[in-house]
């Protein structure tokens, strides 16, 4: 993937370029508003980083500007303004996630996956299938092998956005914002037994998992390979 | 001599401005006065001298010359302030009461206005007056006329009287636009004084209230209302950075020891990776205490208040619940809900979901009985309600059967770090109920403790509105 980012702070810029190209990603840098105005423009990026408080022209600015000559990469803005106010703000201007600084990497980069998978997307589907395991979102049912399975809502709707994003990385994080709508950590891990209460009831009875844990990111769901 | 900055001000230039109206309009009304009064004496001679040059011509076209002469003859008699002429063509008077021609051209509405004399019995007199004059059939002459002298001095008297009362005018304006100038200034001067000593750094001093309640006094009172605003907020600040000097130190301390100790000894790489992530799991931490207290200081400060709508405290509290519901029951606990539906509050319904799964959490860790397993072995149980209290208030309380908060130490847990010395040794920064205690007031509500009889039950009411 090629991904600008565009963060004023160098040392952080740094951190998040060497981890990105870590990861495969082809990585762009821009310092400034300006900079980062100009080469979003000129090039094609799967993914731009767009830190909120920038010299020469401040990131809602740099978005708002390459929204209006409809570019429609998609944006995740970091900042370490986390109000629910700015995260509106954030949105508002055609960012498309929001990040508060400080961050785990592996958020990050589980965000620019999600990301992308986003901006191209499939039609709407009313079915979908992991490995064995289907859910029909219409008729809000789950099967796996044949057999179905009975969910609670809350636990329906997290195995619906894990579905969506399956093969991806999903951090607890997301999913707290995602499923139950709260942009605050609670102080215990409430979302991994949720998980596991979820496990119980996909997994528990066949031989081949689906959902995992990704150690120091969160979780995935996916078919073996 | 005005101070120049007398003439700065803007009250001074309002009072100038009106000053010019207000003058505009006297002259205006006064010249209709004028109009009314002295130009009605001018019409009204016209008029009457009109009315015997036709009362003339008549008897001329009746008589002819003759019993022309004979009328001025006889009207002259008795000439009340009427003036006659008449003059032959070699210029001899015939008739009349004035001794000669006036020397005088006719303007162009064909009026004279000159001066005559006439012979008293102390001397001379020289008088005003108006006429128009004819020149008749073979070169006689005929003036008809007014004296208008006492006209002409009632005239001049309404005159000066309307320019004294304009002078007047402006004379009292421009004083009373002074005076009241003056008046203002020396109380925003005041306001300026009480400023610059703030600014100075006296952040106690409050600007000075003259008790009249008009707008400059609301303008103080509003002005010292934002002070002491700030006064508040920079003392929440020290105390925030007080606090997070004091209490972030320590870990910090321990988390650059520890990596200077891991760096003084060789280590396999496995232990170097534990020690990192021990850091990392260090930093965490930290970065959570530092948010709530982040959180704790805007909630305090009020900045919130903006972001607050009408929301639904009925499904806070259930999303709350199910959102704890697993974790309570892995720890052995049984979560009981109890929820009024569709209570509505005005609020942020992140803070709010935030207070309650503080509570919720601290019900947790601390609501396990003394002893564990009662006699009917049931799960200790934790109650989430939401109801309406007797005051009409929406109450959303989190109950618990754990050993409780002795009543002494009910206020003193929602200080900033405090925790308990039961407690010293289950994780938690100590700032859920300082970030509770926050919220509550920002939401103008309370929060409260009682005794479950066994356990805490901890309470936030919070003002009831409509859906």
């Amino acid at each position: 993937m090629r991904i600008l980012v565009i963060e004023d702070d160098l040392e952080a810029a740094a951190y998040v370029v060497r981890g990105l190209r870590e990861s495969g990603h082809i990585v762009d840098h821009a310092s400034d508003g300006d900079e980062g105005l100009t080469l979003a423009l000129s090039g094609p990026f799967d993914v731009l980083i767009v830190d909120r408080m920038l010299p020469k022209r401040d990131g809602l600015s740099v978005v708002s500007k390459l929204r209006a000559e409809n570019i429609r990469t998609p944006v995740l803005f970091l900042s370490a303004l986390g109000e629910v106010d700015d995260r509106i703000m954030g949105l508002k201007a055609g960012g498309d996630d929001y990040l508060t600084k400080p961050y785990a990497f592996a958020e990050l980069l589980a965000r620019i996956e999600v990301l992308v998978r986003r901006s191209n997307p499939e039609q709407v589907r009313t079915r979908l299938t992991v490995g064995d395991l289907e859910v029909d979102l219409l008729a809000r049912k789950v099967t796996r092998g044949g057999q179905e399975i009975d969910l609670q809502p809350r636990e329906f709707r997290l195995l619906e956005y894990m579905m969506k994003h399956a093969g991806q990385v999903v951090t607890r994080t997301m999913l707290l914002e995602n499923v139950w709508e709260y942009h605050f950590d609670p102080q215990t891990n409430v979302i991994d037994v949720h998980i596991s209460r979820l496990r119980a009831k996909i997994d528990k009875n066949f031989k081949q998992p689906l959902l995992h844990t990704i150690r120091g990111a969160g979780y995935s769901l996916r078919a073996a390979d | 001599m005005l101070p120049i900055n007398l003439l700065k001000t803007s009250t001074f230039r309002l009072a100038v401005l009106y000053l010019g109206l207000f003058a505009a309009s006297a002259i205006l009304l006064l010249a209709y006065v004028y109009w009314n009064t002295a130009g009605f004496l001018v019409r009204q001679t016209d008029e009457a001298v009109q009315a015997e040059i036709t009362g003339l011509a008549e008897q001329y076209a009746q008589g002819g010359l003759p019993l022309l002469v004979h009328t001025v003859i006889q009207r002259s008699r008795d000439p009340g302030e009427s003036l006659y002429l008449v003059l032959d063509p070699a210029g001899q008077v015939l008739a009349g009461n004035l001794d000669v021609r006036p020397n005088v051209q006719p303007g162009s509405d064909g009026w004279m206005d000159f001066i005559y004399s006439r012979r008293t019995l102390t001397g001379v007199e020289l008088k005003a007056a108006r006429a128009r004059a004819f020149v008749l059939a073979e070169g006689f002459y005929l003036l008809v006329g007014r004296d208008v002298q006492e006209r002409r001095e009632i005239e001049s008297l309404i005159t000066s009287a309307l320019i004294w009362a304009i002078a007047l005018t402006v004379m009292l304006g421009l004083v009373g636009g002074l005076f009241m100038s003056r008046n203002m200034l020396a109380r925003v001067d005041a306001i300026n004084k009480s400023s610059k000593d703030i600014m100075g750094g006296d952040l106690s001093r409050r600007l000075p209230i003259a008790g009249t309640g008009d707008e400059i006094d609301q303008l103080g009172q509003n002005l010292n209302a934002m002070l002491d605003q700030i006064e508040a907020l920079m003392i929440g600040m020290r105390q925030v950075t007080d606090n997070v000097a004091h209490d972030l130190r320590s870990p910090l301390n321990r988390m650059r020891n520890r990596l200077e100790v891991t760096l003084l000894q060789d280590m396999s790489p496995d232990e170097y990776r534990n020690v990192l992530e021990c850091t990392i799991t260090e930093a965490d931490h930290l970065l959570t205490t530092f948010n709530a207290l982040l959180m704790i200081a805007r909630a305090e400060a009020g900045s919130l208040r903006e972001s607050m709508t009408n929301v639904d405290a009925s499904a806070i509290a259930r999303d709350a619940a199910e959102l704890y519901e697993p974790v309570a029951e892995e720890s052995g606990f049984k979560i009981h809900v109890d929820v009024t539906d569709g209570l509505h509050v005005r609020g942020n319904r992140e803070l709010l979901s935030q207070v309650l799964t503080n509570l919720i959490d601290n019900a947790i860790k601390h609501g396990r009985p003394a002893d564990e397993a009662g006699p009917d072995n049931d799960l200790p149980v934790i109650e989430i309600s939401v109801y309406l209290d007797v005051d009409g208030r929406v109450a959303m309380s989190v109950a618990d059967n754990g050993p409780g908060i002795p009543e002494h130490q009910h206020t003193r847990v929602l200080e900033r770090f405090v925790r308990l010395e039961a407690s010293r040794n289950t994780p938690g920064s100590g700032l859920g109920l300082s970030l509770a205690a926050a919220v509550a007031r920002l939401h103008g509500g309370r929060i409260d403790f009682s005794d479950n009889a066994p356990g805490l039950r901890a309470r936030l009411t919070l003002p009831l509105v409509s859906a």
